[in-house]
Order: structure tokens, then C-alpha cells, then sequence
């Protein structure tokens, strides 16, 4: 796209630019009724824990806009990656200042227009954007009912509002659009007490399914994303990539790099790339570039990389205790020890890294494929030593991110490109670079332990190596545990971040294979063992809801399996069923028909929240059954979707997802807390099939062919 | 040194410089605008980049450019070129057939190819035919259901 089109950006675009001071935007704003809320002014405040923004940044964590049309800008720091909030969020303010949803327009995760966020992960948006939104939207439809009462010189009590009109209940044709009430007005006002947020009886739009706002733009080919920004006199950079991760540059030579006319070679440090106003040409002259590199030495590769970090992390905090764990033990009937073991996996998202950017003077403009608009800003000023204010992230559509945008190494690489070339830059990464740049889902391991004594759990001991405490709190009733946290910072040789619900799809698989080991030691079956051991009433609830819905007592084909996997993320319960039919001889699963049922507080969007939560079983599909990074020390040799399989259209089972009937109560995370069940369900179910018990994810037809082999020898 | 190619764009007549070897995936983002198909692996392994080449859904990362000579391409934009959406992109939104969007184009294209050679396909056809176009985001029964809600109308 061409600067001249910028106005066909899908997202209301302002193209004046702004300047740091929020009161100061305020006044740029033009007309209309604006409502701000200050952090402080509210008890839910505390809500905003995620969120520390610098001080200057304080003004206002929230804040919405009636305009002069009778439309209305929502403005979140929160950016769109497919996970539906473009809608969720509009519907919320919608209900509360009786709208329209489709006479919002969201701006989303522009540093200069936005309210500070952090970030968007951690299935937060709903938990904790929505409550000062829905205030906000209450307290500029007050503002409307207040003037609409002084124009048609009647009481507020008088006054009803319906699709941005307010009227007289008992004359409906004396009545004032918003639109009109706005026109020529200019109100900031500030959110000074809580105003009546709608109780879930009196929602009209809340709760009702709503198909996703963005949809058309995207089926159109017309929603922008990063790479879809063109920009006069843009050169496309191509960055020359060590083998091995960590590698440190010793030399480079450019001597072929005159054969490309107008490629340019730019070095800072040790990033060597390669520009010219073609793509093509950009990266034949970049293959052309011979950079020597010294590679740190290999630790360890896919395989034996459990073993490194058990034996490298010595370290450990206790997350959670109970009782005493050695009683426990001698009180048991049976103790049954095992451990459970993941290897890394990619986000894959299928748009890769990109930014572009250009400098005006020595303001920097760019659109990235962030998840964090704002903590972009932040590392690519550090890393310039340029003011905060000085760089300007802009609102773009992500491709996909499950935490894998969370940090984003090509803008910053980007924006030096752009500033020692002094023309706009466009940085898309390669597939290739893609999966080796990844911050990773961490290997990890988990050596668990458990008693059972006369059907019930009697000692747990969980001791997590690499993959954190997320969701682990202990749900079932057990008089003697432990749960231990083993870490190291630096013992990855690959980059390890944030992969959708962290850490908790190992350690639910650990726990929940565990959980079905003991009812089996017990010799209960998993769903009334389970029934029987949780102290959770809600979780036990959720479990009965999914397995109504499976119709758990139905009698199994030949070769079919079921297996359940409990689990906690973001707030949300879940209960996850999956049936499967495992090939004895090649050991190949396929998945058939899984069930999800969560406990995940209000609704907003049931429509969207069914979305989620079949991505978050499509998705979760994939780490449980097919994906492995493959690796030596650094060196990723995992490079592109033909040797990292992902799940796919023929192998995607049939998938019912229900909710518990909480409407009254605070909405809870929606876009991942489903993912973390599927590695276990699988594998129990497997097991229920077959008797392969397998221990380790990806659950392979190698593996599931040696564990029945080892189930057949005992 | 760049040499023009003619084809027909979305019904359009263009003309491009180009050297040849490029991937027709550059020549319709980068040097024709169209922006609307996307890249996502470069190796004809995901689909993203799936446009119509004489009615044969192609991976268009995976041709060169000079085969595009006297060639009719359809790319997504060309699907909505009167300004009316096609059955398949209604049929993508009323199935929600999609979160992130980024592989979309790329299925909605496979799938036309699909219905211009086949325009009653099976479930198992639909399956089949777009089994190597992926979605990380987890769409794919939706997007089926897209499809099949159009099959043989």
C-alpha cells in the first residue's frame, strides 16, 4: 500500500501526528464526547496489575469517543491476532452505551493514540479490559441521557435509549440521536465514581453470538498487515543468518555484493544485511555474503535435553505444600513414580516476524507484528537510544501470535537498517528464520509421584523442571503434597518465551497422565477416580458437564479410546474428553471426537469463545501428536512446515465445546486455557485403546509402538 | 535485466518487468500491489499464497514469474472486483471461517480452484483438496463447512 492510500488502512487511522502528552492528544482529537479513566478512580483498579506503565503514562488507562457522527473509537492498547476481541471488546461497549455494535470502530495498540498496555497474552483482554470499558461506555451514555434531557427539556428518569437514540418512554417520537447531541460539543469528562454497569438480565447484546467484525475485511484480502505497508522509495532488507544460534560475527565478505546493482550491504555490530528496493534481489545478494561466524559449543539436541536440564537445574522453590509429604508416602497402599517429558515447540503463526518502519526526522513510524505495541516501542528506543516518544507504533492486523509476538527482534533490527540507510524498510522474516528465531515453548519435565490409598489420592509429589507453576495449583483433595518449581536461567541454548497458556500444557499433561496412572493403580476408572478426588465443586461440575455432552458411558468401537484431562488456566476451568483410534501395528493415533467443557465465568461473545476454544484443540492437536523442534545446541534444524508438522484439515476430529451457565458472574480467559488439556487427553486416551502408556509428547507412532511393546513385556 | 510480461490480472491486462525466476508471489504483492495473498513459507508448504492460474488453484511462492505470460490470474481481490462479495467469501463469514485471517485468502482461493474443476465436492474431496493449506489458528471444520454449504450451488 502506498502512503497516498493510507487512508484505506481497514482501522480508523488519524494521520496528524501527535504528540506524547495525552492532554495534549486530547485537544487534537476534534469533537465529540470523550470519556477517560483514571487509574485510581476505581476499586477494580487493581485489576490493572498486569499493566506497570511508566509514570508519565498514568493519565488515563482507558478511554472511549462519541463522535460527531454518532459513531464511536474505542481506544485500546490491546491489538488484534485473531483471537477475537476486535469484537468482544465493541460488543461490551456496545451493551453499555446502547449502540450499535457495528457503529464502533476499534483502535487498537497505537502508541500514540492508546491508552499504555503491556501487552496482549495471558488471556487478560477480557478479564481485565472489559470492567473499565463497560464503566466507561455507562458513563458517556449517562453524559448522552444528560444532555438529551436538557434538549427535550425533560427528567433523565423520563428517558429511555435504544441504537444511539434517546426518547421520551411514554412519546418514543420525541426523541434526539446521539449524533445530534454530539454535534459541536466538546466533553472530556472523566470517570469519577462506578457507575451501574447492566446486570446480566438486562443485556441485550452480551452473551448473544456476534460473527466476528473483522471478518469481512479479511476474506476480502483487504485487512492490512505489517507486510501489506508499501512505502515510497522502500527497500526490502535481507539479514545475512549465522548456523547456530548465539553465534558471534568474525568476518565478513561482501566481495559479490557489486554484482547486484543497487544492493546495498549495511553492518552494525553483528547484524550484517542486505538492502535493495527489490525483495528478490535483496535476498540473492545477501546468499552472495560470506560471513565467518563462532558458534557457541552444543549442550544438547531433542534427545538429550531432558537429561541436561534435570542434571544442569539444581535449584528449586516450593510452589505448594500440604501436609508431609514422606507420611504421606508411608501411608499410601501404592506409590507409583513416573516422569513426563516435552520438547520445545514453535508458535508457527503463519504471518512470520515483520516490521516496517521509516524515519521523519528523528521520529520513527512502524507497523509491527506485535503483541506488545508498547513494550516494542520501549526495546527498539533502548536499543536505538532514541526517546520513547520518539518512536511511533501503528495499528496493523497480526497473522497469528499465541505469545510468539510478545517480543519482536526484527523491529528493532528493522529500525537500524532504516536509520543507517535513511529510507523507509521493510523486514519480513523467512520461514526459515522464523522457526529458528522462535522464543519457544520450553522442554521441560516433570518427575511425578502419588499415593492412593482405598481409591483416594493420599501423597502427590510434582517436581516441574522448565515449564514454570502456571495452572498448577492443586485442585484435588490430597492430605499430603508438594509441588516444586525447578529453574535455571540461561540453561536454553534456543530462545524460550511465551507459547499460549506457558508451561501449563506440559505440566497438565504430567498431572493428568499421572491422575489416570493412579486410577488405574487403584483400578477405579479415570472419570469416577477423578469424581471421587477433587475438591474443586466447580471443576467436578465442568467435568460432569463434558462428559454428559461425550456421553462418557457409551460403549467404544474396536480400537477406540477415551481419555479425560482436567485443568486451570487464566481463571478458567476445563474439561477436556477426546476419543481416538490408535493403529496397533504402525501405531498412527486419530483423534475422532473431542469435547470441551469450561467453567469460564460470563460469556461476553459464546460465539467467539467457541472459536477460541476450537483453536485451542486444532492448535493443541499439533504439540500433542506431531510437533518437535529438532535442534543441536544452537542449531535449529527444524526449518519450515515440511519438517515441522502441524496440525492439518484430515486429521482435525469433530469438536463440541460448552459452557457453564455463569452470566452473572466476571467473565475469565478464553484464548488459551483449552489448549493445556489436549496433550493429556490424547495420551490417556491412547493408553484406554491400546494400554501404550507414553510419557512423552509428542505422542508418535514410534512411541506409541515401543511403549506397547513395554506394556506387552510386563 | 528486466524484461515485460503480459498476463491478465483479475481480469485486467498488465504489463510487469520482470528478470523471470522471481516467485509470481512478488510480482503480484510487491510489484503489483495486490497485497491480499500473503506469504507464509516459500516452499509451497503452507498455502497462504494459493492464486488461480488459468483456473488451477497454484501455490503462486512456487511458480516463476515468466510463466505467467498470457496466463489469466485471479488473485482474492479479483473474487470481489464488482464490489459484491463472492458466495465463498460470504460463505467464509457466516461460518467465521477464520481468527487471524493470514492463511484465508489462501484458502479461499484453493478452495474456488477446488469448485471450478469440481463443483459438487465431497466432504472427503473438500478434505483432500485443501489438506496442504494450513491454519494455525485451528478454522479448518469451519472453513469445510464453508465450503460444503456451497457445493453444487
Amino acid at each position: 500500500m502506498n502512503t497516498d492510500n493510507m487512508k484505506d488502512l481497514y482501522f480508523s487511522d488519524y494521520h496528524k501526528p501527535v504528540g506524547y502528552d495525552r492532554r495534549k492528544f486530547l485537544k487534537q482529537l476534534g469533537g465529540g464526547i470523550v470519556i477517560t479513566f483514571f487509574a485510581g478512580d476505581l476499586s477494580i483498579t487493581n485489576a490493572f496489575a498486569q499493566n506497570t506503565p511508566p509514570a508519565d503514562s498514568m493519565n488515563f488507562n482507558a478511554y472511549l469517543r462519541v463522535k460527531e457522527n454518532g459513531r464511536v473509537d474505542c481506544f485500546t492498547g490491546k491489538i488484534e491476532m485473531g483471537q477475537g476481541v476486535i469484537t468482544s471488546l465493541a460488543m461490551v461497549l456496545a451493551e453499555e452505551l446502547e449502540v450499535s455494535v457495528y457503529d464502533v470502530d476499534m483502535v487498537m495498540g497505537d502508541t500514540e493514540l492508546c491508552p499504555y498496555d503491556a501487552g496482549t497474552w495471558g488471556s487478560l483482554t477480557t478479564r481485565f479490559i472489559d470492567p473499565p470499558l463497560r464503566a466507561a461506555a455507562a458513563e458517556a451514555r449517562e453524559v448522552l441521557r444528560g444532555l438529551a434531557a436538557e434538549r427535550l427539556g425533560v427528567s433523565q428518569n423520563q428517558l429511555d435509549i435504544k441504537e444511539g437514540t434517546v426518547y421520551l418512554k411514554n412519546d418514543p417520537s420525541r426523541k434526539v440521536t446521539y449524533a445530534e447531541l454530539t454535534k459541536g460539543q466538546k466533553i472530556v469528562k472523566s470517570l469519577g465514581e462506578k457507575p451501574a454497569i447492566k446486570k446480566a438480565g438486562d443485556f441485550k447484546l452480551v452473551g448473544k453470538p456476534v460473527i466476528s467484525l473483522d471478518a469481512e475485511a479479511k476474506v476480502t484480502g483487504k485487512a492490512k498487515y505489517s507486510a501489506d505497508i508499501k512505502l515510497p522509495g522502500m527497500v526490502y532488507a535481507t539479514i545475512v543468518r549465522p548456523k547456530v544460534l548465539g553465534s558471534k560475527k568474525l568476518s565478513v565478505d561482501a566481495s559479490r555484493l557489486s554484482q547486484f546493482e543497487g544492493a546495498t550491504l549495511v553492518e552494525k555490530d553483528n547484524l550484517v544485511a542486505v538492502i535493495h528496493e527489490d525483495p528478490e534481489v535483496s535476498k540473492k545478494a545477501a546468499a552472495g555474503i560470506k560471513v565467518t561466524w563462532e558458534a557457541p559449543e552444543a549442550k544438547a539436541d531433542q534427545e538429550t535435553i531432558f537429561k541436561y536440564l534435570e542434571e544442569t537445574i539444581t535449584q528449586n522453590r516450593v510452589f505448594e505444600e500440604k501436609g508431609n509429604i514422606n507420611t504421606g508416602k508411608t501411608n499410601s497402599e501404592k506409590w507409583v513414580e513416573a516422569t513426563y517429558l516435552d520438547g520445545y515447540k514453535a508458535h508457527a503463526a503463519m504471518e512470520t516476524h515483520t516490521t516496517t518502519c521509516y524515519f521523519e526526522g528523528d521520529k520513527l513510524i512502524m507497523w509491527v507484528a506485535t503483541q506488545s505495541p508498547f513494550g516494542t516501542r520501549k526495546q527498539v528506543a533502548d536499543t536505538l537510544g532514541m526517546p520513547e516518544e520518539k518512536v511511533h507504533v501503528k495499528q496493523i492486523f497480526l497473522g497469528g501470535g499465541f505469545g510468539g509476538k510478545g517480543f519482536c527482534m526484527e523491529a528493532a533490527e528493522a529500525a537500524i537498517i532504516a536509520k543507517k540507510c535513511g529510507k523507509p524498510v521493510q523486514l519480513v522474516l523467512s520461514r526459515k528464520e522464523e522457526f529458528m528465531y522462535d522464543r519457544y515453548r520450553p522442554a521441560g519435565l516433570v518427575k511425578a509421584g502419588a499415593g492412593v490409598s482405598g481409591g483416594k489420592l493420599t501423597a502427590w509429589t510434582f517436581d516441574i523442571y522448565c515449564s514454570g507453576t502456571r495452572g498448577t495449583e492443586m485442585f484435588y483433595e490430597i492430605p499430603d503434597f508438594r509441588t516444586r518449581d525447578f529453574n535455571k536461567g540461561g540453561v536454553h541454548q534456543l530462545f524460550t518465551g511465551a507459547w499460549r497458556a506457558p508451561g501449563n500444557s506440559t505440566t497438565t499433561f504430567a498431572r493428568e497422565s499421572h491422575i489416570d496412572v493412579m486410577a488405574h493403580a487403584a483400578g477405579i476408572n479415570p472419570m469416577t477416580f477423578r469424581l471421587n478426588n477433587l475438591k474443586n465443586e466447580n471443576m467436578a461440575a465442568t467435568l460432569r458437564l463434558a462428559a454428559k455432552t461425550f456421553g462418557w458411558d457409551k460403549a467404544k468401537k474396536p480400537g477406540h479410546g477415551y481419555g479425560i484431562a482436567l485443568g486451570l488456566d487464566a481463571g478458567t476451568l476445563v474439561a477436556l474428553i477426546a476419543e481416538v483410534k490408535v493403529d496397533k501395528e504402525t501405531g498412527v493415533v486419530k483423534p475422532v471426537r473431542i469435547v470441551c467443557a469450561q467453567d469460564m465465568g460470563q460469556v461476553v461473545n459464546p460465539h467467539g469463545a467457541t472459536l477460541q476454544t476450537e483453536g485451542c484443540i486444532t492448535m493443541g492437536l499439533g504439540y500433542a501428536l506431531y510437533e518437535e523442534v529438532v535442534f543441536n545446541g544452537g542449531e535449529v534444524k527444524t526449518t519450515n512446515f515440511n519438517n515441522y508438522e502441524i496440525n492439518r484439515f484430515s486429521v482435525t476430529p469433530t469438536i463440541v465445546s460448552v459452557f457453564m451457565d455463569k452470566m452473572d458472574a466476571k467473565p475469565q480467559g478464553g484464548g488459551e486455557p483449552a489448549i493445556i488439556c489436549v496433550g493429556a487427553a490424547i495420551a490417556n486416551a491412547v493408553f484406554d485403546a491400546c494400554g501404550a502408556r507414553v510419557n512423552r509428547m509428542p505422542v508418535t507412532p514410534d512411541r506409541v509402538l515401543e511403549a506397547l511393546e513395554q506394556a506387552n513385556k510386563a | 535485466m528486466k524484461q515485460p510480461i503480459s498476463f491478465k490480472l483479475n481480469g485486467k491486462p498488465v504489463t510487469v518487468a520482470v528478470n523471470g525466476d522471481e516467485p509470481a508471489l512478488t510480482v503480484i504483492r510487491t510489484y503489483l500491489d495486490h497485497t491480499g495473498t500473503k506469504y507464509g513459507c516459500g516452499l509451497g508448504e503452507c498455502g497462504a499464497c494459493t492464486i488461480i492460474v488459468d483456473k488451477e488453484a497454484v501455490r503462486s511462492c512456487m511458480i516463476a514469474a515468466e510463466y505467467l505470460e498470457g496466463k489469466e490470474i485471479i488473485t482474492i481481490e479479483g473474487l470481489s472486483a464488482d464490489g459484491k462479495l463472492h458466495p465463498l467469501q460470504k460463505a467464509f463469514i457466516e461460518h467465521d471461517a477464520l481468527q487471524c485471517g493470514f492463511c484465508t485468502s489462501g484458502m479461499i482461493m484453493n478452495a474456488y480452484g477446488l469448485l471450478l474443476q469440481k463443483p459438487k465436492p465431497s466432504r472427503a474431496e473438500i478434505i483432500t483438496a485443501m489438506d496442504a493449506n494450513l491454519c494455525r489458528c485451528g478454522a479448518y471444520n469451519r472453513i469445510a463447512d464453508a465450503i460444503e454449504s456451497l457445493a453444487g450451488k
